[in-house]
C-alpha cells in the first residue's frame, strides 16, 4: 500500500455514511440500511466491521463472525484491509449466492 | 473490437430464444451461441420457491465487470446476462448468460467463466421457502463456488486462439 493510506480519514472527523445490508445480516440487525456518523478511528473496512459489532445485540448477531462478512465500497467489492476512503454508501452483506 | 454486453436484473422471466435471436441479429461473423440458465429445483419436494434477494445498482454493475473481463478474455461478438430477482418458484428460469463467438470454444469457454464470477462476485442471495410457506432460512455459500474460480486464474491465456 501506500504512504497515503490513511491520509483521507485523518480530516473526516465522524463522517456520515450510509451503510446499507443485505440478507441476514440485514435481517440481524433488523433495518436495512442507516445513515451512522463514523468516528476518525474507523479507517479499514476492518475497522468498521469492529465497530458496528459493538453497537448492540443486532449487529453483535451479524457481525459475531467479522471475517465472513463481505463488503463493498460505493459498489465496488473491498477487502477487509482495505481504507474506507472517501466511499459514501458502504454495503455489507453474506457471501453471495446467486445464479 | 469491443462490445457491449446486455445486462439486465429483473422480477420478470426472460426468453431465452428471443435473447439468442436479439444477441445474434446484425452480427452474421458469429457462429456459436452458448446460453447457461439456473433453473429452480424443487429439493426433493420440500421447496415451495425461492426469495432471490439483490443489491440494486451494485448487481448490474459488477456483472458488468464480469463481462467486460471475458470480453477482454475471448473474443466474443455478444454477452447477454439476466438475474431475476423476487419469488421464483421451482422450474422457473433464474439466470441467463449467454455468450456468442465466430467458434464455439470461445463461446463454451465465456459462458462458463461468466456464470462462475456471476456466482461468486454478483450481490444476489437466495433464500428458501418451504412448502408449509416458513422461512427455510437463507443458502449457504459453496467452498465449490470459490474454487470454480481458481482455475480460470491458474489457466491464464491457455484459451486464448
Amino acid at each position: 500500500m501506500t504512504i497515503f493510506e490513511q491520509a483521507p480519514n485523518t480530516s473526516s472527523t465522524n463522517r456520515p455514511v450510509k451503510l446499507v445490508y443485505f440478507a441476514w445480516v440485514r435481517e440481524r440487525i433488523g433495518v436495512p440500511q442507516e445513515e451512522i456518523a463514523l468516528p476518525s478511528s474507523v479507517v479499514t473496512v476492518r475497522d468498521l466491521l469492529h465497530w458496528l459489532k459493538e453497537r448492540g445485540e443486532g449487529y453483535e448477531h451479524a457481525l459475531q463472525f467479522p471475517e465472513v462478512i463481505r463488503v463493498a465500497l460505493d459498489h465496488e467489492h473491498a477487502e477487509h484491509d482495505e481504507p474506507l476512503g472517501d466511499a459514501r454508501e458502504i454495503g455489507l452483506f453474506p457471501p453471495m449466492t446467486g445464479g | 473490437m469491443t462490445i457491449k454486453p446486455v445486462i439486465r436484473v429483473q422480477a420478470n422471466d426472460f426468453d431465452i430464444a428471443r435473447e439468442i435471436e436479439l444477441a445474434t441479429a446484425g452480427h452474421p461473423e458469429i457462429g456459436a451461441v452458448v446460453t447457461f440458465s439456473g433453473i429452480c429445483r424443487d429439493d426433493g419436494g420440500s421447496l415451495a420457491a425461492l426469495e432471490l434477494e439483490h443489491y440494486p445498482g451494485m448487481a448490474e454493475r459488477a456483472i458488468n465487470e464480469i463481462a467486460l473481463q471475458a470480453a477482454e478474455r475471448w473474443p466474443l461478438q455478444a454477452i447477454t446476462a439476466i438475474h431475476r430477482y423476487g419469488r421464483v418458484t421451482p422450474g422457473e428460469n433464474i439466470v441467463l448468460v449467454l455468450a456468442a463467438s465466430a467458434h464455439r470454444q470461445a463461446a463454451f469457454d465465456g459462458a462458463a467463466f461468466l456464470m462462475d464470477f456471476l456466482k461468486s462476485k454478483a450481490p444476489f442471495w437466495k433464500k428458501l421457502i418451504a412448502r408449509d410457506g416458513s422461512d427455510g432460512g437463507w443458502v449457504d455459500a459453496k467452498e465449490s463456488d470459490d474454487e470454480a474460480l481458481q482455475r480460470w486464474s491458474a489457466a491464464e491465456g491457455f484459451e486464448r486462439s
